[in-house]
């Protein structure tokens, strides 16, 4: 690794906590980044010279204020900073005291507030993510754009428009109490998933600039864990991550096409997410304190342990996903537990299952996907072509529609019954 | 003498590297490991799961168990070597070496007390 690399890491990796600092300071979304820019650009300047500092985060917050401060002064603003603002001389002295107070509970509140800016109820999802993209993960806005598919003005408008958002809400800067935490935590929490998501239900030409979203998502729940190493969720929703991003190579062909669970190459998956996946699910069932993420996680866990589709203990399976709907009771839920019960009961009990979730996911791609599968399964040819008739109609994306063409001609080919794929 | 090389780095720092950059590092390692293979000084080498995954065991009466790794430090156990070595220059060579390889980061070399191979395959 060449030094400019070295030096990209530590700036990636000090990001979070060194922007959360500074806006603690700063109170003000673009002063914070805009000070941790320049102090970046110091960084790239000073460090191959003097070396790495001992704490970079340290170095770039207080560089970052002192510049900020300094180009206040100059433009004579008279802007009140707080009263703790002291002339930093021996830049050795100042560094380790940050450093210190920044080893306290500082270092976890600020991130976490950072997070939660970012993940403010009154910012829609599309805002939220790329917001956290933005702000915590310091992607440029090009790159945003990119994995949104959207135009890059387009993107830099919905960020400030976000950020202008974020400043009207007077969000609170003061260190959140116990019970605010936890709420904050499960907001963050979602966010996470929803930045996952994004990259995980791309598809096809789609995959691959998108799975760098996978990959921040995981760097962030890593990072939430390692603030809150006791948090079973967290552990669960981290747990989630590596074992769906475990599959990545595995999902598409090389025409882009989607490659189903069973039918997957899992000589490809990636036995170190999974092993990390895996130790980490087996950690947060230890606190006998279930939750949604946790659930989730045993459910990747009990794919990711079959060598073969075959081996898939389909029945905990179907009784996770019970568990699931209770916690969380969502039609979606119910769909991917249908699939479940295709498995062990067959699919006349698991299209009598989704049939009442039909009001309600009337424009729902994989609903009719799933529904198909079953009809087809059962014989029900006619039907099934109708039902992959509306998913082709529905589908999001160029790989979904051909995946479903393929069922189609499949019915066309042969009219006998013959076991069908189910999502 | 036998002496293990316990690698410590900022995990957050680590973590943060491209698959790119993660790939050229081990790479790099890799040349050192084989010329100490040849030798035939090499003993067990192992890359740890991030501390994320730890779970730590105080052995205090009655025993309590703790999520994540022992010590809450800015730089974590992330991996080690056991190297055969004539004496503690030797050994430091040999970290000299792999700090080369992947610069940043603490070596800290500690000889070995008892040493059993095991049987686990990798």
């Amino acid at each position: 690794m060449t030094d400019t690399a070295w030096i990209d890491a530590a700036l990636t990796s000090a990001r979070p906590q060194a922007v959360g600092a500074l806006l603690r300071y700063f109170r003000n979304l673009d002063t914070a980044e805009e000070a941790f820019q320049n102090a970046c650009l110091r960084a790239l300047k000073s460090w191959p010279q003097n070396g790495p500092p001992r704490d970079p985060a340290a170095w770039l917050i207080m560089v970052g204020r002192n510049v900020a401060i300094d180009e206040v002064r100059r433009n004579k603003r008279q802007q009140p900073l707080p009263e703790d603002d002291q002339a930093i001389s021996d830049l050795d002295d100042a560094e380790e005291e940050i450093a210190e107070r920044l080893d306290g509970s500082h270092y976890r509140d600020d991130i976490l507030r950072l997070l939660f800016i970012c993940c403010h109820k009154d910012l829609p999802a599309t805002q939220q993510i790329a917001l956290a993209l933005r702000i915590v993960s310091g992607l440029s806005v090009k790159q945003i754009a990119r994995a949104f598919l959207v135009s890059e003005a387009a993107m830099e408008q919905r960020i400030t428009r976000a950020k202008a958002r974020v400043a009207d809400a007077r969000v609170p800067f003061e260190t959140p109490g116990a019970v605010e935490r936890s709420e904050r935590l499960a907001s963050v929490a979602a966010m996470i998933y929803l930045i996952f998501n994004e990259g995980y239900s791309a598809s096809g030409d789609t995959a691959e600039i998108r799975s760098p979203l996978c990959e921040e998502a995981i760097r962030l729940a890593r990072l939430l864990l390692r603030l809150f190493q006791s948090e079973p969720e967290i552990m669960g929703l981290t747990a989630l991550l590596l074992l769906q991003h475990a599959r990545a190579a595995a999902r598409f062909d090389a025409d882009g096409q989607v490659i189903l669970l069973e039918d997957q190459d899992r000589g490809l998956w990636n036995q170190k997410l999974i092993a990390e996946g895996l130790a980490l699910i087996d950690k947060a069932m230890r606190h006998r304190r279930s939750g949604p993420y946790q659930v989730q996680a045993a459910i990747a866990a009990l794919h990711a342990r079959a060598e073969k589709p075959e081996d898939t203990d389909w029945a905990q399976i179907d009784l996770l996903y019970g568990a699931l709907e209770v916690m969380q009771p969502s039609p979606v839920v119910t769909l991917n537990r249908a699939v479940a019960v295709s498995k062990v009961r067959g699919a006349e009990a698991a299209l009598e299952m989704i049939e009442p979730l039909a009001p309600r996911l009337a424009n729902y791609f994989h609903y009719f996907g799933v529904r198909g599968a079953f009809l087809m399964q059962l014989g029900r040819n006619e039907e099934a072509r109708v039902a992959f008739d509306r998913a082709i109609a529905l589908a999001n994306t160029t790989a979904e529609a051909a995946h479903i063409r393929m069922h189609i001609d499949r019915l066309m080919r042969d009219s006998q019954p013959r076991s069908a794929k189910a999502k | 003498m036998l002496y293990a090389i316990l690698c410590y780095h900022d995990e957050d720092l680590v973590g943060s590297w491209s698959k790119e950059q993660d790939a050229a590092v081990m790479q790099k390692l890799a040349v050192v490991q084989e010329n100490l293979a040849k030798q035939g000084r090499l003993g067990p080498v192992a890359r740890l799961l991030p501390t994320t995954a730890a779970t730590t065991l105080r052995k205090d009466d009655p025993p309590i168990v703790l999520d994540g790794p022992f010590a809450e430090t800015k730089e974590q156990l992330l991996g080690f070597y056991v190297v055969d070595c004539k004496n503690l220059d030797e050994a430091l060579d040999v970290a000299r070496d792999l700090g080369k390889a992947n610069p940043g980061g603490t070596y800290e070399i500690r000889p070995v007390g008892v040493f059993r191979p095991g049987s686990v395959e990798s």
